[in-house]
C-alpha cells in the first residue's frame, strides 16, 4: 500500500475518501493503513510547504558543515542529538565526504543564526570546527519548485 | 472565378469535424472548465526536454534521413520487443513519422484506392474515416457497443467484411471510449482475419496507457506480424503531443511503398524531436510509470464520480477517457453537452463527435489536475440531479 504514501507525500490534504477512490479500495481499509504508518512512524507529519519569501516574515537559511570527534561506544549519535534538539535546527544529517554533520538552521537575521553557530553549536564538546553557507535562494525545495504554478494552456484541438 | 468551385467534392463533402463545432462554443465562455482536450496535461519530462534542447546547442538543426535517425529506429525496435514481443528490423521495417497521424495517412494512401473497402470500428479517432475517404476508398463502419465494452468481436468484424475489404483499423486501447482489447478478445478477431486477405492498421498510440493489464499487440501473433502495420507514437505515452513524432512498423514491402509516400510529402520529421525520443525511449521508462499511475488514481476517481451522480460507465482500461452513458438524462449527446456547458460551464465532448453509435454517450477526458476533475464532476451532478428531477 506504499501507493497511499506517494499519494500523501504529495498531497497531505487529501481526504481518506478520495484516496480511496484513487487506488480502488475501501474508506474504512485507507484509514486503517494510514492509521499504521502513523502509529509505526513512517508517516511522521503534515507538513505544508511555504515560499517564505513572499510573506513579511524575515528568514534566512543556513547550511553548517560540522566537524565533530566521534564518541567512543556512541559514535556520531549523542553529539547528532545535543545539536538536533535545538528548535533552530530543521535538518541534521550524518554524512560520507569530508566532514560529518550537515547542520540546517533557519532563523529571523543573518546575525541570529551566527550567533547561534558561534555561542551554542561551534563551543559545543566534540566539535572541531564549523563551516557556515547562508542559502540566497530557493529555487526547489522538496520536490517543488519554487515558480508561478503553471497555467493549463493547452489548445482546443481535434482529436 | 468561383473559389470554392475550384475545390475538389472528395474535400467539400466531408463535413467538419464534430468537436470543433463544440470547442467553437467552448471557446466563447472564457470561464468554463473543460474535460474535452484530448492530450496529457503533463509537460515533457525534462531528460527528453532537455536531450532536445542539447542537440539544438550541437547544431543539430538539419533533415534526418527519410525513414529517422537509425539509433531512434534501434530503441524503437528494442521497445517494441520489450513491451509488446513484437520485432521489427530497424533497417527496413521502421519508419518515423510526423505523429502517429502521419502514419494512418501514409498507411491508407499506400493500401487503398477507390473500389476498396475500410473497416472503421466506431467510435474513434475523427481521423480514420476523411483519411480513407481522401484517397477514394470506402470506410465501412463497425458500431461498437457498449454491451461488449465496446470491444470488437469477432460476429461484428465478420458481417462487415465483404470481398472488397482490404484493410481492417484496429483502434485500441481506444479514443473516445477507452476500451481496451484483452488477449482472449484478440484472439477472436486473430481467428478472424488469419487467413484472410486483409491487412490491420492497428493504431496503438495509447498502448502504454493500459491499466489492469498489458496491452496486447496483435503483430505479436505470428500469423498477423506480416499482415499488420503497427502504429505508434510519442505523444501520448511520454506527454510529446507538440513534438510530433510517431512511427509505423510492418512488413518490409509495406513499408518500401510507404516510405515513397513519406519521403515526397513530409521528407523527414522533426530532427530535434528525434534526438529527444532517443532520450524518452532510453531513459523514460520510471517517468512514463509515474504518469500511468497518476492517469489511473484520475481514472478511477472519474469512473466512480460518474457511478455516483447515477451515470451507466462501463470501466474504461485505456487511454485516458471515461465515456459514460447520458441516455437516462433523456438528452441526446449534443443538447447534453451543449446545456452542461451553458448551465454549469462544463466542456465535454458528445459522443457523437466519434461516430453514430457514439449517441448517448459522451467523452470526458482525465488527463486534467485532480482539483479540476472534482470540480467538473460537481458541477456536471448538479446539472443531472436538476434534469433528473424535472
Amino acid at each position: 500500500m506504499e501507493e497511499i504514501l506517494e499519494i500523501l507525500e504529495k498531497d497531505n490534504k487529501i481526504s481518506a475518501e478520495q484516496i480511496a477512490v484513487m487506488v480502488g479500495k475501501s474508506v474504512e481499509e485507507v484509514r486503517a493503513v494510514i492509521k499504521k504508518y502513523e502509529d509505526e512512524n513512517v508517516i511522521l507529519g503534515y507538513n505544508t510547504l511555504i515560499n517564505w519569501e513572499k510573506t513579511s516574515k524575515e528568514a534566512v537559511t543556513a547550511l553548517i558543515e560540522v566537524k565533530v570527534t566521534p564518541q567512543r561506544g556512541e559514535g556520531f549519535d549523542k553529539v547528532a542529538e545535543r545539536i538536533y534538539r535545538y528548535p533552530q535546527v530543521k535538518a541534521c544529517y550524518l554524512m560520507s565526504g569530508g566532514f560529518d554533520l550537515t547542520v540546517i538552521i533557519e532563523g529571523n537575521t543573518m546575525k541570529e543564526v551566527a550567533l547561534f553557530v558561534a555561542e551554542k553549536l561551534a563551543p559545543l564538546e566534540n566539535v572541531l570546527s564549523t563551516s557556515t553557507h547562508f542559502v540566497l535562494k530557493k529555487f526547489k525545495d522538496k520536490g517543488t519548485i519554487f515558480e508561478e504554478r503553471m497555467k493549463d494552456d493547452r489548445e482546443a484541438i481535434i482529436l | 472565378m468561383n473559389i470554392s468551385e475550384m475545390i475538389t467534392p472528395a474535400i467539400k463533402n466531408i463535413p467538419p469535424s464534430g468537436i470543433r463545432k463544440f470547442f467553437d462554443l467552448v471557446n466563447e465562455m472564457k470561464d468554463a472548465i473543460s474535460l474535452s482536450i484530448g492530450e496529457p496535461d503533463f509537460v515533457t519530462p525534462w531528460c527528453v526536454r532537455e536531450a532536445g534542447i542539447y542537440s539544438l546547442e550541437k547544431g543539430h538543426t538539419h533533415y534526418s534521413p527519410n525513414s529517422g535517425f537509425i539509433d531512434l529506429r534501434i530503441e524503437i525496435s528494442k521497445y517494441l520487443k520489450r513491451k509488446y514481443h513484437v520485432e521489427y528490423d530497424p533497417k527496413n521495417q521502421i519508419i518515423v513519422t510526423v505523429g502517429g497521424s502521419e502514419g494512418i495517412d501514409i498507411a491508407l494512401r499506400s493500401l487503398v484506392g477507390p473500389g476498396d473497402e475500410v473497416i472503421i470500428p466506431e467510435p474513434s479517432f475523427v481521423a480514420y474515416k476523411p483519411c480513407t475517404i481522401f484517397t477514394g476508398a470506402t470506410p465501412v463502419i463497425i458500431n461498437l457497443r457498449v454491451e461488449d465494452q465496446f470491444r470488437l468481436t469477432p460476429e461484428l468484424l465478420e458481417k462487415a467484411i465483404t470481398p472488397k475489404t482490404k484493410v481492417v483499423i484496429l483502434p485500441f486501447p481506444n479514443n473516445p471510449t477507452g476500451a481496451v482489447m484483452p488477449r482472449e478478445d484478440m484472439d477472436k478477431i486473430v481467428k478472424v482475419l488469419e487467413d484472410k486477405n486483409i491487412i490491420v492498421i492497428s493504431d496503438e498510440i495509447y498502448s502504454e496507457l493500459t491499466y489492469e493489464g498489458s496491452h496486447v499487440s496483435i503483430a505479436s501473433y505470428p500469423s498477423m506480424k506480416d499482415k499488420t502495420l503497427t502504429i505508434n507514437g510519442f505523444s501520448k505515452s511520454y506527454a510529446m503531443t507538440g513534438w510530433r513524432l510517431g512511427y509505423i512498423c510492418g512488413h518490409p514491402d509495406l513499408i518500401t511503398a510507404m516510405y515513397k509516400v513519406h519521403q515526397y510529402c513530409i521528407m523527414s520529421s522533426p530532427t530535434t524531436a528525434q534526438y529527444a525520443a532517443i532520450e524518452a525511449l532510453r531513459n523514460g521508462d520510471k517517468e512514463v510509470q509515474v504518469m500511468v499511475s497518476e492517469y489511473n488514481r484520475r481514472r478511477r476517481v472519474m469512473v466512480d464520480g460518474f457511478r455516483k451522480m447515477g451515470l451507466d460507465c462501463f470501466e474504461p482500461l485505456g487511454a485516458f477517457y471515461v465515456f459514460p452513458c447520458i441516455k437516462s438524462t433523456g438528452l441526446s449527446s449534443e443538447e447534453f453537452c451543449e446545456r452542461l456547458l451553458e448551465e454549469e460551464k462544463v466542456a465535454i465532448v458528445p459522443g457523437t463527435a466519434f461516430g453514430q453509435s457514439g449517441e448517448g454517450f459522451m467523452r470526458a477526458c482525465y488527463a486534467y489536475s485532480i482539483e479540476n476533475i472534482n470540480e467538473a464532476l460537481k458541477r456536471t451532478e448538479n446539472f443531472v440531479k436538476r434534469l433528473k428531477s424535472r
